[in-house]
């Protein structure tokens, strides 16, 4: 009979290191999920010293009711339009060639009766204490699609490039600082083409 | 009689460890699947709406959360079925939003006090009575940078 030796040991001395592999690996890939949502400012509690007049308008006026019912200009307005209303408001460019407003890339209807130029352009949210908060989201976000439909608009056409991807670029605190500086001009040089005049009136309770 | 003898002077076999790195494996994966992150328990229902036009809160550090909704089912009976603000671990009213936001805005370092985003956790099916009264309270105490944080998918599905 051949003499038998103890089975032959595996050589376990590199799972350790097999382990640390895998471990780091997941340690570098993992990004803890971040929240998203649409940012806002809240117009500062005491009013301004000075009475700004504003035209009527270069008002668009956007009620939202207990029952969801959507009210811009006067107008009952279906919420999928609200975009398409508020871009053509902002797009408008009312002011004569020549004025001091005139507005050189808008291609909206240049109706006289309609918002001046983008700068000028208000839009004023107002909403019932009954309204739902989903309801009140989707029409904030139209709002804001409407204003980044235009910066888009005119990013691609000064920069080849959509605004909300060099917004999120500058914003991601992974890019790099030089391209950052270089891209801070650019958003801020279409964000002053069509500021963005959202304001939020106090509801009304009834 | 050798064959009976061999076994005397054999000493104590070691035990075998390599399965020991299975075993750690097992534990890794289980906590790595396991763990979720979060930073307080929620007491309200919080089904957020969707929205598009979405972007990212960056850096946590200068992130205040509010959160409102329904009391959950254990809280029903104690706190009724209206919507309800929970800040930090307990449920509060909206005049309390106000002395929140400052004392977490203390609590952060100085050089970030600025900078800090409030984020709006509300649950869609609530009404914007208290909404608007949480906004007032942040204008009252100067925070006036606001995220209403909301799920990436189509806005419309928010109003079925």
């Amino acid at each position: 009979m051949p003499k038998r030796g103890a089975p032959p040991e595996v050589n376990a001395g590199s799972m350790a290191d097999i382990a640390f592999l895998l471990l780091i690996f997941f340690l570098v890939t993992t990004t803890i999920e971040t929240d998203a949502g649409l940012d806002r400012m809240l117009p500062p509690i005491e009013p301004p010293d000075t009475d700004v007049i504003i035209k009527q308008k270069n008002i668009f006026q956007v009620n939202l009711n207990r029952d969801g019912q959507l009210l811009a200009d006067d107008e009952l307005t279906n919420i999928k339009d609200l975009r398409a209303k508020a871009i053509a408001f902002l797009d408008n460019g009312g002011a004569p060639s020549g004025s001091a407003d005139y507005c050189s890339y808008c291609k909206g209807k240049r109706d006289v009766s309609s918002s001046d130029s983008p700068a000028k352009a208000i839009i004023s949210l107002k909403n019932d204490r009954e309204t739902k908060y989903g309801t009140y989201i989707t029409v904030q976000n139209e709002l804001v699609g409407a204003y980044n439909d235009l910066r888009n608009r005119e990013a691609q056409r000064l920069f080849k490039k959509d605004f909300t991807d060099m917004e999120a670029e500058y914003l991601n605190p992974e890019t790099p600082d030089n391209v950052r500086e270089e891209l801070k001009e650019k958003v801020k040089r279409i964000q002053d083409l069509f500021p963005q005049k959202l304001s939020e009136a106090e509801t009304s309770s009834n | 009689m050798s064959k009976f003898n061999k076994k005397k002077d054999a000493a104590l076999p070691a035990v075998n460890t390599a399965s020991l790195p299975d075993i750690v494996f097992m534990l890794l994966f289980f906590f790595m699947t396991v763990t979720v992150m979060k930073d307080s328990t929620l007491k309200v229902e919080n089904v957020l709406p969707n929205a598009t036009e979405i972007k990212k809160l960056e850096k946590k550090d200068r992130v205040i959360y509010i959160y409102v909704g329904k009391p959950t089912r254990e809280y029903e009976k104690t706190y009724g079925t209206e919507s309800k603000i929970q800040l930090n671990d307990k449920f509060a009213d909206a005049s309390e939003v106000g002395d929140y936001i400052l004392m977490e805005r203390a609590k952060k370092p100085q050089e970030l006090q600025n900078v800090l985003t409030t984020a709006l956790k509300v649950d869609k099916e609530a009404n914007m009575g208290i909404i608007s009264d949480i906004k007032q309270e942040l204008r009252k105490v100067n925070a006036l940078k606001v995220n209403y944080t909301t799920y990436e998918g189509d806005a419309f599905r928010n109003l079925q």
